[in-house]
C-alpha cells in the first residue's frame, strides 16, 4: 500500500489531517491551532493596551476588561505557547533521535484533539454568556464568587486540554527513552531533544496537581462540594498551592524547550559545537528538578510565615545558578565561532540580554521581604513578560524561521524575517521595560484604568506604542508566510547549510516514514560528523527492509468531541433538564470510541522494500 | 531500549545458566512473599494488641507499607534487573516531589 504524492481535493486533505497519526502532520496541526490562538491572545493584548493607553479610558468596561485580561493570559499560556512548542517537539524531536514516529502515534493525535476541543470550549465562552474573569490564576476566593458560567468554561476547558497535554508529554518521554536510533546514547542527544525530555517529565509531574485543583473547582462550582470555601470548612489557599505546584513547573515547561531551540541555533550559526554540552544537560535537568521546590514564591504574601518564606526564597534564588551556567555556555559557544547572522540567530542573540533582564527581576522578586512591595504590581508583569516573551516567544519566532524549511520544504524570506525581528524587538522593550517603573511607582496589576496626574500617563502610552510595533511585526511574519507559500520554491535537505543534527540529513519535508534506513549515530552532532569526513549523508544502521507504519484513525476526534459535549452537560446540568442527558451522552461517546479502539485490532501496514527503492529521495509531501 | 539484543534465536544462549537464574529468582520471590505476609500480620497485631498509642502505630504501619512497596517493586516487578533505570528515576523523583508537597501542605497550610 503506497500513498505517494497525488493531488488531493480540499475535503480529502481535511479528512487526511483529521485522521492523521503522522507526527509531522500533527506538528502542523499544532502549529496552525497554536498560531490561531496566538493571534487571538494577541488581539486581546491589543485591547488591554488600548484601554490602558490613556487615563480614565472607557474603551471597554471594567467587567469586560477582566474577561479580556483573563482570556489573554489563559490563551497565551495554555493554548498558544505550549501547543506551539509541541509543534516543534513533534516536528523535530523524532527526527533528531532518528525515529520513524513517536512511540504512540494514535495517542499523539488524541493529545492534539483534546487540546483543540478544550481550547475551543474555553473560547466559546465569549458567545455563551461571558468569558472567565478571575485572572489566569483563577484564585478560588474570586472565582467561586464569579457569576455566570465563565469560570466553568475555564475549569472544564482546561481540564480537557490539560489531559491532551499530559498525553503528549508521556508520549514524548516514551519516545525518547525507547526509540533512539542505533548509537544515539543519552549523551549524544541534541539539546532540543534533551529539553523536550525534561519538559515532558515536568508535564508528567506538574499536570496532575492542576487536574486535581480543577476537579475541586468543578465540584465546588457545579456539584455542590466545598473544598475551597472556608465558611464550610474548606481552604481557599489550597487552590493557590495546587495551582502554583503546577504553575511554576509550567513556566519551566515553557522555557526549557525554548532553551533547547536556542541551543541548536547557537551551535548551528556559530558553526561550532555547543560549548559545555554535558554541563548544559546537567543544568537542564537541575532546573527541572528545582522547578518543583519553589512554587510558594508566588504566595509570599499569603501569610505562610517567615520560615516558609525564607526556604522558598533561597530555593528560588538557587535556580539562577544553573540558568547562569546556560547563559555562559551560549556566550562561549559564540566566542570564536564564525557567526552567521541569519534571522534565527538574531533572535537567539537578542534573547540573551532580554532573558537575563527577566532573570534578574526574578531574583529581586524572590527576595521575600521585598516582594511584599513588588507583589501584584506592574513590576511582576514586567518580570514575567521579560522571561516569557523575551524567552519563549523569541524562541517560537526563531524556531518558526529555523525549522520552517524542515516542516514545509520552503524557506521564509530572510529580509522580511529581519524586519519582523527588529520591529518585534523594539516593540517588546518599549512595551515592557517601562512597566518595571510603572510597578515601582505603585501601579497595581489587573486594573482596568488609572487616574490622571499620578505620573502614570507617559509610561502607559509608551507601553501601548510598543505593543502596536509587536503587532505589526507579527503581521509582517504572516505576510512572509503567505508569500513564501505562494512562491513555493523547494529546498534541499540542509537549507541552512550548517545543519548539525539528524533532521538535516533527510529531505525537507521528510518522507512520511522519515528514514528509509535508520541512521548510525557516531557522536554528538551526528550529521556534522559525517559532513566533516566528507560524506554526503548518514551511514545506515540496517539493511533496506519493509517498514511498519500505523493506520490513520478518526477515533481521537470522536473521543475528544465526546468530552467536549459532556462538558456542556456538566455546566448546564442544574439549569436545564437536558444537562444531565447531555453529560452522560457525551461520556458515552468517548467511552464507546475507547471501547472500539480496544476491541478492534489495528495492525497497521507495511511499506514494501520495492516501493522504497523506487522512491529515491524525491522527498515526501508535507 | 533502543540497542538491546533480542534474546530469542541467539544460538549461544546458555540454557543451564538461565535455569539456575530463574530458580534463584523463584526462591527470592517465595522468601519475599512470606516476609510480606509476615509484615502484614505484624501490622494487624500492632493494632490488635491495644497497648500501643496511635502515635506509634501509624508511623510504624506506614514504615511497613514502604518496605512492602519496595519488595513489590524489586522482587515482583523486576526493578532490580538491568534496563529499569528510567522507570527508577521517574519513580523516585515522583515519590520525592510528592513527599515534598505533602510535607509542605502539612506544615504550611494545615500546620
Ligand atoms: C531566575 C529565574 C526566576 C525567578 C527567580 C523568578 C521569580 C519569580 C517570583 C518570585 C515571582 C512572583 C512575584 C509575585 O507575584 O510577587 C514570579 C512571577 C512569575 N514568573 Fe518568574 N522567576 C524566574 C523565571 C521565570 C521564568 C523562566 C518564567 C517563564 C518562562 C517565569 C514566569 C513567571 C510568571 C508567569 C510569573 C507571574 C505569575 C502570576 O502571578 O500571574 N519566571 N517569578
Ligand atoms: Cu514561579
Amino acid at each position: 500500500m503506497s500513498t505517494y504524492a497525488q493531488k488531493k481535493g480540499f475535503g480529502a486533505t481535511i479528512w487526511d489531517y483529521m485522521t492523521t497519526v503522522d507526527h509531522k502532520k500533527i506538528a502542523i496541526l499544532y502549529l496552525i491551532a497554536g498560531g490561531i490562538f496566538f493571534i487571538l491572545g494577541g488581539l486581546e493584548a491589543m485591547f488591554i493596551r488600548i484601554q490602558l493607553a490613556v487615563p480614565d479610558n472607557n474603551f471597554v468596561s471594567a467587567g469586560l476588561y477582566n474577561e479580556i485580561l483573563t482570556m489573554h493570559g489563559t490563551t497565551m499560556i495554555f493554548l498558544a505557547a505550549m501547543p506551539l512548542l509541541f509543534a516543534f517537539m513533534n516536528a523535530i524531536m523524532p527526527l533528531q533521535i532518528g525515529a520513524r514516529d513517536v512511540a504512540f502515534p494514535f495517542l499523539n493525535s488524541l493529545g492534539f484533539w483534546l487540546f483543540f476541543f478544550g481550547g475551543l470550549f474555553l473560547n466559546l465562552s465569549w458567545f455563551l454568556g461571558g468569558a472567565p474573569d478571575a485572572g489566569w490564576t483563577s484564585y478560588a476566593s474570586l472565582s467561586l464568587d464569579s457569576a455566570g458560567h465563565g469560570i466553568d468554561f475555564y475549569a472544564l476547558g482546561l481540564q480537557i486540554s490539560g489531559a491532551g497535554t499530559l498525553i503528549g508529554g508521556i508520549n514524548f518521554l516514551v519516545t525518547i527513552i525507547n526509540m533512539r536510533a542505533p548509537g544515539m546514547t543519552y549523551m549524544r542527544m541534541p539539546l532540543f531533544t534533551w529539553s523536550t525530555f525534561v519538559a515532558s517529565a515536568l508535564i508528567l509531574f506538574a499536570f496532575p496537581p492542576l487536574t486535581i485543583g480543577l476537579f475541586f473547582m468543578i465540584f465546588d462550582r457545579m456539584f455542590g462540594s466545598n473544598f475551597f470555601d472556608p465558611a464550610m470548612g474548606g481552604n481557599t489557599v489550597l487552590w493557590e498551592h495546587l495551582f502554583w505546584i503546577f504553575g511554576h513547573p509550567e513556566v519551566y515547561i515553557l522555557i526549557l524547550p525554548a532553551f533547547g531551540i536556542f541551543s541548536e541555533i547557537f551551535a548551528t550559526f556559530s558553526r561550532k559545537r555547543l560549548f559545555g554540552y554535558s554541563s548544559m544537560v546537567f543544568a537542564t535537568v537541575l532546573i527541572g528538578f528545582l522547578g518543583f521546590m519553589v512554587w510558594a514564591h508566588h504566595m509570599f504574601t499569603t501569610g505562610m510565615g517567615p520560615i516558609a518564606n525564607a526556604i522558598f526564597a533561597v530555593a528560588t534564588m538557587a535556580i539562577a545558578v544553573p540558568t547562569g551556567i546556560k547563559i555562559f555556555n551560549w556566550l562561549f559557544t559564540m566566542w570564536g565561532g564564525s557567526i552567521k547572522f541569519t534571522t534565527p540567530m538574531l533572535w537567539a542573540v537578542a534573547f540573551i540580554p532580554s532573558f537575563v533582564a527577566g532573570g534578574v527581576t526574578g531574583v529581586m522578586l524572590a527576595t521575600a521581604a521585598a516582594d511584599y512591595q513588588y507583589h501584584d504590581s506592574y513590576f511582576v508583569v514586567a518580570h514575567f513578560h521579560y522571561v516569557i516573551v523575551g524567552g519563549v516567544v523569541f524562541a517560537l519566532l526563531a524556531g518558526t524561521h529555523f525549522y520552517w524549511p524542515k516542516m514545509f520544504g520552503t524557506m521564509l524570506n530572510e529580509f522580511l524575517g529581519k524586519i519582523t525581528f527588529w520591529l518585534f524587538l523594539i516593540g517588546f522593550h518599549l512595551t515592557f521595560f517601562i512597566q518595571h517603573f510603572l510597578g515601582l511607582m505603585g501601579m497595581p496589576r489587573r486594573i482596568f484604568t488609572f487616574l490622571p496626574d499620578q505620573g502614570l500617563e507617559t509610561g502607559n502610552l509608551i507601553s501601548t506604542v510598543g505593543a502596536v510595533l509587536m503587532a505589526v511585526a507579527v503581521i509582517v511574519l504572516l505576510i512572509n508566510i503567505v508569500i513564501t507559500s505562494v512562491k513555493n520554491e523547494r529546498v534541499g535537505n540542509d537549507p541552512w547549510e550548517d545543519g548539525r543534527t539528524l533532521e538535516w540529513s533527510i529531505p525537507s519535508p521528510p518522507p512520511f516514514y522519515n528514514f528509509k534506513q535508520l541512521p548510525l549515530v557516531r557522536g554528538l552532532d551526528a550529521y556534522w560528523l559525517e559532513k566533516v569526513e566528507g560524506k554526503k549523508g548518514m551511514t545506515p544502521a540496517e539493511p533496506l527492509g519493509d517498514i511498519h507504519m500505523p493506520n490513520n484513525s478518526i477515533l481521537p476526534v470522536v473521543m475528544s468531541l465526546g468530552l467536549f459535549i459532556a462538558a456542556f452537560g456538566a455546566m448546564y446540568r442544574t439549569e436545564h433538564a437536558w444537562g444531565l442527558p447531555v453529560l452522560i451522552g457525551g461520556m458515552l461517546i468517548t467511552l464507546l470510541a475507547m471501547f472500539a479502539r480496544s476491541v478492534k485490532d489495528d495492525h497497521g501496514f507495511h511499506i514494501h522494500k520495492e516501493d522504497l527503492e523506487n522512491d529515491d529521495d524525491k522527498g515526501g509531501k508535507a | 531500549m533502543a540497542n538491546q539484543q533480542p534474546t530469542s534465536g541467539n544460538p549461544r544462549v546458555d540454557i543451564e545458566y538461565r535455569r539456575k537464574k530463574s530458580a534463584e529468582e523463584m526462591r527470592y520471590q517465595v522468601i519475599t512473599f512470606a516476609l510480606m505476609i509476615f509484615l502484614t500480620l505484624v501490622s494487624f497485631v500492632a493494632v490488635g494488641y491495644g497497648e500501643f498509642s496511635g502515635w506509634f502505630i501509624v508511623p510504624f504501619i506506614l514504615l511497613l507499607a514502604v518496605v512492602q512497596v519496595i519488595f513489590q517493586l524489586y522482587y515482583f516487578m523486576h526493578m532490580s534487573h538491568k534496563g529499569h533505570e528510567a522507570p527508577q528515576i521517574f519513580l523516585y523523583s515522583g515519590a520525592f516531589i510528592g513527599a515534598a508537597t505533602v510535607l509542605a501542605f502539612m506544615t504550611v497550610i494545615w500546620w
